[in-house]
């Protein structure tokens, strides 16, 4: 099988890097990849018969046969003039030299060069085990992003860019970034991942976020990735009392799109808003799958998905939440929707609720529909020419996920990328 | 000859329901159709504006020398047809402000005028609000959502001034409307009164011709015109009802 053939080539590529990796001579960090690797080599690629990825084949990826990125340390890239404090990978590699830091009342830092300080920091909140492409991220990431906001600090607004360059063969980068803000503190992250044009690459980041109590992060992700790129990104974030974590995800790029957010509300009267768009196009598939543990009482949880589909394009929500006993009074509100654009779209959507609580206010909606004809209509007997119409009625259908952000650069990228997206789709 | 429709026939889902309907209307003039429930007037005024779900079995209708039939729906407003909707369509999600606006820079477009930025509309927009006695807020409200019947019928009517049609077509316009807000819209489509402003008055009830007083009254039934004349067609209608003009048919 291809599938097993293209795991063992990342396999392979362990046991070659294995004592070259960063943080190879820490004891701790060995264990943990070497753990990782042996959970990835025994699983492989998640496949369909795999619950979690039913509805999403990594076959593609699988066989595509990635190296590990080569690009140099000092690789020209261009970028757009910073507006705010950013940190800028580069193949999925901390370039200092593109960061603007000045004045952070915070650290923000190459997680390579702190490896010898991170145990207890890396693999607290990952599961390798359970999460194939977290193994392979566990066993082969090379850096990533190591932010401590401290006591009570507001953060401000950090952007994080993550940039794919052309290589002749397709490189594999599995950033690992590593996220905790201290009680009280608080911080918005912009976070933008694209590639150069045509670019092959997988880029396989995970996330570990630890809020403390009274922690605020707003977590914004415009995915615009290169049209032959994957893109799989899974997120974990463990919420304590008082804590929010909210996440606002736009998938408009990727030939394939995976984002998995795995959110624990450990305790009392932590929230968490899980909101987004997924822009597909013909030819790209968009997955979007969340698991949120509600696992201490009073806590309220919100997720908003729109899926817009174009010519042959599948989309995919799975959406579970976990009540547990200890969750009395749990507020949980779950609504995903899908506006098909094409009779060859697809959208298949899971929502999934176990309430183990009884005292528990659970709701869920999916829906999937069409362009309205008389709205459509409408738009035209007043002069709209027809593709600036549905570019209206499309805008109109997801501006609901980014209604509730407040105005800044997050909102403003995202409705950005909202509005441009369709009169891209007519001109492809 | 702003519009000339000769011998048009329609059908919804294979029924027929306009059967050979000609109809002149001059420059400057203001014509009246009344006619019964279910005798085609919404039909006319959709296969005109060029709904799709509307089958032009025969006939032509031509505008300003234009063959109508053959144009996109967009390309008619462009050109100055305008219809004020019985039922304006609600927009969740899209903006008055922004609705209106897009809609005056296409057709402004058309008519190799600038566009006009945001502030400039403003001015514009909140003038003719004004004169239709609409609350600015709703430029910021999404298009015709939470608002009531009478504030939807406003609204098309504030589409109209803003848009400034050469013929508008106006089906029921009065349906729902109190006495005060019939008067408001009545005169806001009397200010656009003109020598190259026409205008087709759709209605089921004389009452809305007290206010905008027509040229010309045309009554339909069965989706023919059975009988045409003066203002005087509509109140003898008023007074002997449907009745005696449907024998006839």
């Amino acid at each position: 099988m291809n599938a097993v053939s293209g795991a063992a080539g990342f396999s392979q590529r362990f046991e070659g890097l294995r004592d070259r990796l960063p943080g190879a001579k820490q004891p701790w960090l060995a264990t943990l990849r070497d753990d990782a690797a042996a959970s990835f080599a025994a699983q492989g690629f998640p496949t369909r018969r795999d619950e979690a990825w039913k509805y999403t084949s990594l076959a593609a990826v699988a066989e595509a046969g990635f190296d590990e990125p080569l690009t140099l340390l000092d690789a020209e890239v261009a970028l757009p003039p910073s507006v705010t404090a950013r940190v800028v990978f580069v193949d999925g590699r901390f370039r200092a030299d593109l960061a603007s830091l000045d004045g952070l009342g915070f650290t923000a830092q190459s997680l390579a060069r702190q490896l010898d300080t991170a145990e207890g920091r890396v693999g607290t909140l990952a599961h390798p085990a359970r999460e194939p492409m977290v193994a392979l991220n566990t066993m082969l990431f090379e850096d990533g992003l190591l932010i401590d906001v401290p006591e009570g600090v507001d953060g401000g607004v950090l952007e994080l860019l993550s940039v794919a360059t052309a290589s002749e063969r397709p490189q594999a980068f599995h950033p690992r970034h590593i996220i905790r803000l201290a009680p009280g503190a608080s911080l918005t992250i912009v976070e933008t991942a694209s590639g150069a044009s045509g670019a092959a690459y997988l880029h396989n980041p995970v996330f570990e976020i630890d809020l403390a109590e009274g922690a605020r992060l707003t977590h914004g992700r415009l995915q615009q990735e290169s049209r032959a790129g994957f893109h799989l990104s899974t997120i974990y974030a463990a919420v304590a009392e008082r804590a929010v974590y909210d996440n606002f995800t736009l998938n408009a790029g990727a030939k394939l799109v995976r984002n998995e957010i795995h959110i624990a509300l450990n305790g009392p009267n932590a929230a968490c808003h899980m909101n987004g768009a997924q822009l597909v196009g013909d030819g790209q598939h968009a997955d979007t799958a969340t698991v949120l543990d509600h696992a201490a009482p009073d806590c309220a949880s919100r997720q908003t998905y729109k899926t817009v589909l174009a010519g042959r394009a599948r989309g995919v929500f799975q959406g579970r939440i976990h009540v547990h006993q200890a969750a009395q009074r749990t507020d949980g509100y779950q609504m995903n929707q899908a506006l098909l654009l094409s009779p060859d779209a697809e959208i298949d959507s899971k929502p999934q609720l176990e309430i183990y609580a009884d005292d528990v206010k659970c709701s869920h909606g999916a829906t999937v529909g069409e362009l309205d004809a008389d709205q459509l209509f409408y738009l035209r007997a007043r002069g709209i020419p027809e593709p600036a119409a549905k570019a209206m009625l499309v805008e109109a259908f997801l501006v609901e996920a980014v209604e509730e952000l407040p105005e800044g650069l997050l909102r403003e990228r995202l409705t950005n990328a909202i509005s441009g997206w369709w009169q891209g789709q007519e001109a492809a | 000859m702003m519009l000339k429709i000769e011998n048009l026939s329609a059908t919804v889902d294979g029924k027929a329901i306009l059967n050979g309907i000609s109809l002149e209307i001059p420059d400057g003039e203001i014509h009246a159709i009344m006619g019964p429930n279910g005798s085609g007037k919404s039909t006319l005024s959709y296969v005109l504006a060029g709904r799709d779900g509307y089958e032009v079995t025969g006939g032509t209708a031509t505008f300003n020398g234009q063959d109508l039939l053959e144009m996109e729906p967009e390309a008619r407003a462009a050109s100055g047809l305008f219809l004020a909707f019985q039922y304006p369509v609600e927009l969740p999600g899209v903006g008055n402000a922004n609705f209106l606006r897009t809609a005056l820079n296409a057709i402004r477009k058309n008519r190799g005028e600038p566009e006009l930025d945001a502030m400039q509309f403003l001015k514009v927009a909140r003038a003719r609000m004004q004169a239709l006695s609409m609350p600015e807020d709703m430029l910021k409200r999404g298009v015709n959502v939470g608002f009531s019947g009478g504030e939807k019928k406003r609204n098309e009517v504030l589409q109209m001034a803003l848009l400034q049609p050469r013929l508008a077509i106006l089906d029921e316009t009065d349906s729902g409307l109190d006495i005060d807000a019939l008067k408001i819209v009545a005169d806001g489509v009397n200010a656009q009164r003109g020598p190259e402003f026409s205008a087709l008055v759709i209605t089921h009830y004389q009452r809305l011709l007290d206010y905008i007083v027509p040229d010309r009254v045309h009554v339909l039934v069965k989706g023919r015109i059975v009988k045409s004349g003066g203002p005087d067609v509509a109140l003898a209608l008023e007074k002997d009802g449907y009745a005696s003009v449907q024998e006839a048919a």
